[in-house]
């Protein structure tokens, strides 16, 4: 199957186990099992689990330093103008909306269906091109620098590093996407990309402590 | 042992081979390059590790060097800045942390009874750019631009105002290599510990080390991130003019020392707790019994890696934060007393119940147990807010983090060198020359930390590149220097015995010691895919147990690079899965992040430009191949 993506991959039927040399019952034979699974079977989920350990943690001590720099501070936000509320909550809409084809393109990787892979693929990347565009938008409305004073140094950081996220994830989601359309293909890429799908709910359910932070922490 | 080993089923020659031929690292400068094996691997980390020990350990030398007379002239202030700064930051970042995992790599798969780590190419981009991280400083270093405002590094010292220059950007990127390689050494290590398990081996049945190594692995995952984070901010306030730490401009400089102490004191037990997994092999092994209350010993492992995370504050004392936070710390910091002693008291009860062999390993461990109780016992006092404002930045504190780490991971390391040498190589390293090594360096050792003790109860300040003749300290810093000595002396015969065992130890065979683990049960040095057929387990110490059936697994093939995946806490039967093969691709990844990084030291640019190389690189690395797709599709299975 593998080169031809058109093929439905996997038909084979699995290959009978065999018994060789094992008449004195020394060898457990595992010729029977599956060559990949998905979830908690799976080591990729294990490790995208770790990479969202650390990367949660990352944010959330981002966000603490948030809130000790604005206990210390007299005054808040400092430059006195929160972010604009308009293009951070259209980019949280956009990023709630593509957890629906991200749902469908891991239920479809699960079910080993390749056409509907692909189409998913392709409708998150347009939400991707969608939530990245709007981002840029974000980031010219803040009302504050980076440089101007501690405030908009934890925003800038806040955001910047969520950006990295959103690009880094992007770009994973695209490379796999090519690689669905063009090959060579085997089933664990399937759950490459069930795992791939679980990776980027994560960057997009950390926005919205991270959205409450920016755009509200500096309100309430 | 040898009437089981007759019994053993085995591979064919020809079938053992081809196993043989699919896991080993490629031919030629190139295949030197794209080697992934995790024992490959692990040896370059472990080689490395040392070399910057040697490196830390030099520089020390000559710090005791400048401070052996009163008002010498050896090396001036900025250089012994440098010296400080450099022997902390090499010993914490380049050595105490990454030799623990470097050895883990080796040894988890063997011991967990796998032919591999998971995700080997991320472990091999994980060296690399540990690697490349040390190399970085160690150039800034002898061009003149080491860093030196300490290891830790505080604001304001480490400011743009007070440090201007670059060495303390070079610092803060180092961080940042050295705390990626160690993530990502965190998250294989996880996967390879709670997926890869031979079957029947249970949690329950997972050796000590292997129980340390997870628990370690963990604290990586939530404490680095918070100095990655913490040098990410300094070096943006150094090159971009972020306020994070400008109290002008709403700032603060204790954020510094909050993040950094989040990080730094977990970092002590990263540093502690894979030693604890040594005691716990070596002491079984030459009591000749299983080590005392297993379950207990688990759950202090666990338990010391919990509390690890709630006691930063204690290197904050000196700080102006509410009287009852610092209580609470203080309680804290009392508490993780309670872990380490249930230890302690197991190991006791093992060696009292057990028939002692007193080879060098043990010899080690024994030493633990003197130095690491006196620099215990100090910890306790320094946990005391009233005595530790004392205390703060004298040379007491640098005979307690001396006695808590070297006595706490070095002696145990070197009795691990000793007692798994054989099974990297194949050779016996010399006991005549083991015990020199050992007693010169546990009497240099006493000698040169012990005195620092009362040094620092009479006032001396840590950190000071001279000292007048009236302090009358001149005795007593002349007896450490002396002890140094003695030290540097005790690990060049280490290197010595290391060199000459190597080609001409005595052969060692699978298990001199008739230890109880699976990594004895395979040839030494361990054939590329580790075992020629995966073992089945029965029993905590499998080599120890009587003979259960079945004792091997087949059906995993010998053509491309397959490995058994079993359940996380029973390791059941799950699934087969395919593993890459070598390639150098994580090695040019790990150049292209460098570049990244140290470009980024002089523009900010280097981020953007930089990152086409590595998105290529990480693009390369992934896609997969053609041929070996089709070979290995054929024995496909759906879940």
């Amino acid at each position: 199957m593998s080169g031809q993506p058109e093929q439905k991959p996997m038909q084979q039927p699995p290959p009978a186990p065999q018994h060789e040399s094992n008449a004195d019952g020394h060898l457990l034979d595992i010729m029977h099992l599956p060559t990949f699974a998905f979830g908690t079977r799976s080591p990729m989920w294990w490790g995208t689990m770790g990479l969202m350990a650390i990367e949660g943690t990352v944010f959330a001590l981002c966000i603490m330093a948030y809130f000790y720099l604005r206990s210390h501070s007299g005054f808040w936000p400092t430059g006195g103008m929160p972010p604009e509320l308009l293009w951070g909550s259209v980019n949280t809409a956009i990023m709630l909306a593509s957890a629906v084809p991200n749902h469908f393109a891991k239920r479809a990787a699960e079910r080993l269906d390749l056409q509907k892979v692909r189409l998913w693929l392709v409708v998150c990347m347009l939400f991707s091109v969608a939530f990245l565009a709007v981002r840029v938008l974000e980031f010219k409305t803040l009302n504050t620098s980076w440089d101007s004073s501690a405030y908009g140094s934890a925003v800038w950081m806040l955001l910047g590093l969520h950006t990295t996220h959103l690009i880094t994830d992007t770009y994973d989601s695209l490379v796999l996407t090519v690689l669905m359309f063009t090959g060579p293909l085997e089933g664990k890429r399937f759950v490459d990309v069930s795992e791939n799908a679980s990776y980027w709910y994560f960057v997009m359910f950390s926005w919205i402590p991270i959205y409450g932070v920016i755009y509200w922490g500096a309100r309430i | 042992m040898s009437i089981a080993d007759s019994m053993q089923p085995r591979l064919s020659p020809e079938d053992a081979g081809k196993l043989e031929q699919t896991w080993r690292d490629p031919p030629g400068i190139i295949g030197w390059f794209s080697a992934i094996n995790h024992k490959t691997i692990s040896i370059r980390f472990m080689v490395t590790t040392f070399g910057f020990f040697i490196l830390g350990g030099l520089l020390a030398l000559a710090i005791r060097l400048q401070l052996a007379f009163p008002g010498a002239r050896l090396v001036n202030a900025d250089l012994f800045n440098q010296l400080f700064t450099m022997h902390g930051s090499t010993m914490m970042f380049l050595f105490a942390v990454p030799v623990m995992q470097a050895i883990a790599m080796y040894l988890v798969p063997l011991m967990i009874g796998a032919r591999s780590v998971a995700f080997p190419r991320m472990n091999a981009f994980a060296y690399w750019i540990f690697l490349l991280g040390g190399l970085m400083l160690y150039i800034a270093f002898f061009v003149g631009v080491g860093p030196d405002a300490g290891w830790f590094a505080y604001v304001p010292l480490s400011s743009l105002q007070y440090s201007p220059g670059k060495r303390i950007d070079i610092w803060a990127q180092m961080i940042t290599f050295t705390e990626l390689a160690s993530l990502m050494e965190a998250i294989v290590l996880i996967t390879t510990i709670l997926k890869m398990r031979a079957p029947g081996m249970t949690l329950n049945r997972m050796p000590l080390f292997v129980w340390a190594i997870l628990a370690t692995s963990f604290m990586v995952l939530f404490a680095m991130p918070a100095v990655m984070l913490a040098s990410t901010a300094l070096i943006t306030d150094r090159l971009v003019d972020t306020q994070f730490y400008n109290p002008d401009r709403g700032g603060d400089a204790l954020l510094w020392q909050h993040l950094f102490w989040f990080f730094g004191h977990p970092e002590v037990y990263l540093i502690f707790i894979p030693p604890l997994g040594v005691i716990s092999s070596v002491i079984a092994t030459f009591s000749r019994r299983p080590i005392v209350g297993y379950p207990a010993m688990v759950l202090a492992v666990i338990a010391t890696a919990f509390l690890a995370f709630g006691l930063w504050v204690h290197h904050m004392f000196a700080t102006n934060l509410p009287e009852l936070g610092k209580t609470f710390f203080t309680a804290a910091s009392l508490m993780i007393a309670i872990p380490t002693a249930i230890q302690i008291f197991c190991w006791i009860a093992t060696l009292w119940s057990g028939r002692l062999d007193l080879r060098t390993p043990l010899l080690f461990v024994l030493a633990f147990f003197v130095i690491l109780v006196l620099g215990g016992l100090t910890g306790l006092m320094l946990a005391s807010v009233s005595l530790d404002t004392q205390l703060h930045d004298t040379y007491f504190v640098v005979a307690h983090l001396h006695y808590v780490l070297m006595g706490g991971a070095v002696f145990p390391l070197f009795g691990a060198f000793y007692y798994w040498f054989p099974k990297f190589t194949g050779r016996m390293l010399g006991e005549r020359l083991g015990r020199w090594n050992f007693w010169l360096f546990f009497i240099g050792f006493n000698l040169t930390f012990f005195p620092m003790h009362v040094l620092g109860l009479w006032g001396m300040p840590r950190r000071v590149y001279s000292y007048p003749k009236e302090m009358g300290w001149g005795s007593l810093n002349f007896t450490a220097t002396v002890g140094a000595i003695m030290i540097a002396v005790s690990v060049l015969l280490f290197i010595v015995n290391v060199v000459r065992s190597r080609r001409h130890g005595e052969a060692a065979g699978n298990d001199p010691w008739g230890a109880g683990t699976l990594e004895w049960g395979t040839a030494s040095p361990p054939p590329a895919g580790n075992f020629e057929m995966v073992p089945v387990v029965h029993a905590r110490d499998p080599l120890w147990a009587p003979k259960s059936l079945p004792t091997h697994v087949t059906g995993l093939s010998n053509e491309y690079r397959e490995i058994l995946v079993t359940s996380v806490a029973d390791a059941e039967l799950d699934h087969r899965l395919w593993l890459p093969a070598s390639s150098i691709w994580p090695f040019l990844a790990a150049v292209a992040t460098t570049v990244l990084f140290v470009g980024s030291i002089f523009t900010p640019w280097a981020v953007v430009w930089a990152a086409a190389p590595v998105a290529a690189a990480t693009t390369f690395w992934f896609w997969p191949k053609k041929d070996i797709i089709e070979k290995r599709t054929g024995s496909e299975v759906n879940p």
